[in-house]
């Protein structure tokens, strides 16, 4: 017995020589962030190894859209990564619930953040904590400087100056006004529904109100977005019903779309792809003076999967991402995803330090559909996917639409019954 | 008299394909059969009976979905009997044509798009069919029917049809192969003893070598509908899970797989997503049965 030992341990020895140290731990990373691939790689990951000899980590991401059914089947298989990028709330919820998330309230890299950046990754009663919040992302319009330099417009306050400058595009006929596309659906309520949305509820307190069954998705202000929407087809390009997510990303770039509703994620690809200059406008207001309110989403955080083998090293990397070397790294690599946890960070792109801007003088809000509503069937997210698209379209009324989403969400959320 | 002695080879030979079969195919399909019976509730896994199929069937929020993918699914299917199978036929007669040149070179043309990926087509024709790079709003300008052009995919009333077709596109090839193989079959002598009856070129189709491809017109129309009802890879790759727009592109395979895996926000139900799984065998198996006793027996079969 002993004799057979000694011979694997040898070959073992053997055989990882040649790559990495035998007692080095290595750690995978499960993620949805494909387009971050390089980043991670060239920046991140030799940070950490740096300070941290003896662990190495391996970056492994899948398609966005199949992140969590990828990420469930490999957690119920046991070959989940050790660490795992969380969704915010119920998705990373659940897996918490299902023991396949460790609990992190004890990590001292919590303190660095507030309760509100903590919320997306707690239980409902906030008494434990399960994923180092990592980043946000806000929602607002992108546009091209040069041409509204060219054709001599400024960017939009008001809904009224919104709709004068899409016309002005049009007329002049050089641009398309706005590149969006409902083929993919989901831009129509993220970047559409979403991004507008929060100046009519009132941010907080009409996304709060809903989940406390005070105000009705019927309610004027959860239908006066749709109603805005239903007023953007004509600025879309030609086609946009099959115009793709993609699609739209590069009509803009190529400059041939002069405004984009946009997630600030875009930024750091938007900077390599278009050479023209980009400014930034937070969704416009209903009437001039009016208070202004910004989805600032807590989207991204980094959790530890409970089965893995390396808790200690897991649990070193994942202190060192709520620390303040890691926010700088990745708020200035990846401008866009602005980091949540409460150190001063330095960032240098003019576009993410736009957005970032709006949180001095708006409020922030998180998507609507995002905590607690879309836990049941049918899932109040997705449902607003198709309403919105159906809004732009024209399929039908907002009145419609609203009535349609009232009634899935109260066939089985309690407080809207 | 030899006492008769267990013929243990015929086990042996069997068993490695009966226990990979039993394994991969059987245990998973009876497992998830079982699967459809369970729910959760408060965290325990509880035997629900047929609750699962009463809430998929009657429960308004399920049925219209269901329906809404099933009536989907059958229109994908009679897209693919009315128009690959019947193009399918007339190439393979074309193609048998024995003066026909470069027979080989159309054969292998047409059966190419059958072995790419779904994923390549549907990648591909999206390419093609976009209102903004793709080609064909151009195409249709040159010959003066730009008109004609419509964002297909993204049109609630066309975007099915326009995908049953480009999966024709890629599948025709097979239905014509069958069909070849089988019409290369029939002797030679027979048609010439229809000649000196009068029967030469059409009608010789109709009156002799339809009626000996018959049967394998079953077998393709077997195929499409199993292939069809188990449909998934091509409207999940050039629509994405939600099949839209607006779920005008749903059919069975997608909806299962947003129940089953969970969709964005959605979690997934494996056992919701079982019992459709279970709705789906049975459409298939019944589909499958109907063929088999009524159809298939009352076929007439010709000694060749």
């Amino acid at each position: 017995m002993k004799k057979t030992l000694t011979a694997a341990t040898l070959l073992s020895t053997t055989l990882l020589a040649q790559g990495a140290l035998a007692q080095d731990v290595t750690l995978t990373i499960e993620s949805w962030r494909n387009d971050d691939l390089t980043l991670w790689q060239d920046q991140i990951i030799p940070a950490f190894e740096a300070s941290h000899p003896g662990i190495k980590i391996k970056f492994s991401p899948s398609a966005p859209a199949e992140y969590n059914a990828v990420l469930n089947s490999k957690l119920d298989a046991g070959s989940a990564g050790d660490l795992i990028t969380c969704r915010p709330f119920d998705a990373s919820l659940a897996l918490y619930e299902g023991d396949k998330l460790a609990d992190l309230s004890d990590l001292d890299a919590m303190d660095s953040f507030a309760d509100v950046a903590k919320s997306a990754w707690q239980t409902d009663d906030g008494s434990a904590t399960f994923c180092v919040p990592i980043a946000s992302v806000i929602h607002g319009f992108i546009y091209n400087k040069d041409a509204f330099n060219e054709l001599g417009i400024e960017p939009p306050k008001t809904t009224d100056e919104f709709y004068a400058v899409l016309d002005k595009i049009q007329e002049d006929g050089s641009y398309i006004p706005m590149a969006m596309g409902t083929n993919d659906q989901w831009e129509a309520a993220t970047m559409g529904y979403q991004n507008i949305g929060p100046n009519y509820w009132k941010g907080e307190e009409g996304r709060q109100a809903l989940i406390a069954g005070e105000q009705k998705l019927t309610d004027e202000q959860w239908v006066a977005p749709f109603r805005e929407l239903a007023k953007w087809a004509p600025y879309l390009g030609n086609g946009y019903e099959a115009q793709t997510y993609p699609d739209s990303q590069n009509l803009f770039t190529l400059g041939r779309a002069a405004i984009y509703p946009a997630g600030s994620w875009e930024i750091s690809g938007f900077n390599q792809q278009a050479d023209f200059e980009m400014g930034a406008f937070p969704p416009p207001v209903p009437a001039e003076g009016d208070e202004c309110y910004i989805s600032d989403h807590t989207d991204i955080a980094m959790g530890m999967n409970a089965a893995t083998e390396h808790p200690e090293e897991a649990k070193a990397f994942l202190e060192w991402v709520g620390s303040e070397e890691f926010a700088t790294i990745y708020s200035n690599a990846l401008p866009g995803f602005f980091s949540l946890a409460s150190f001063d960070v330095e960032m240098s792109d003019p576009l993410a330090q736009e957005f970032v801007s709006w949180r001095q003088s708006c409020n922030s809000t998180i998507r609507s559909t995002y905590q607690i509503l879309s836990r049941g069937t049918p899932n109040l997210e997705n449902e607003t996917w198709g309403a919105s698209a159906a809004a732009i379209k024209g399929t039908s009324t907002p009145e419609e639409l609203a009535q349609k989403l009232q009634d899935g969400l109260s066939s089985w959320y309690d407080p809207q019954k | 008299m030899q006492k008769s002695r267990i013929r243990w080879h015929i086990a042996v030979f069997l068993a490695p394909a009966v226990l990979v079969y039993t394994a991969v195919m059987i245990y998973p399909l009876f497992n998830t059969l079982r699967l459809a019976l369970f729910n959760e509730v408060d965290d325990q896994r509880l035997f629900v009976g047929l609750a699962n199929f009463r809430t998929l069937f009657l429960d308004p929020l399920w049925s219209d979905a269901f329906w809404n993918a099933l009536g989907n699914n059958f229109w994908f299917f009679l897209i693919h009997m009315l128009v690959q199978n019947p193009i399918g036929i007339a190439l393979a007669a074309l193609l048998s044509h024995p003066r026909l040149r470069f027979a080989a070179f159309y054969r292998t043309a047409i059966f190419v798009p059958t072995i790419l990926s779904f994923v390549i087509v549907g990648f591909a024709w999206k390419l093609i069919l976009s209102p903004i790079w793709g080609i064909a709003p151009s195409l249709l300008d040159a010959v003066g029917l730009g008109g004609l052009f419509q964002p297909w995919l993204g049109k609630e009333e066309y975007a099915l049809t326009t995908l049953a077709l480009v999966s024709v596109w890629q599948f025709v090839g097979i239905p014509m192969m069958l069909i070849y193989a089988a019409l290369l079959s029939i002797p030679e002598e027979l048609l010439e003893a229809g000649e000196i009856d009068g029967i030469t070129g059409m009608s010789a189709f109709w009156k002799i070598k339809l009626p000996l491809i018959l049967p394998s017109i079953g077998i393709i129309s077997i195929l499409t509908f199993v292939g069809n009802f188990n449909a998934f890879d091509l409207i999940y790759s050039a629509q994405g899970a939600l099949a839209g727009p607006d779920f005008a592109t749903d059919i069975l395979g997608t909806f299962l797989y947003r129940t089953f895996f969970g969709f964005q926000l959605q979690l997934g139900d494996p056992y919701m997503g079982s019992a459709i799984a279970s709705a789906m065998f049975a459409i298939i198996l019944i589909g499958v049965c109907i063929y088999l006793f009524g159809i298939q027996t009352r076929m007439r079969r010709y000694q060749l």
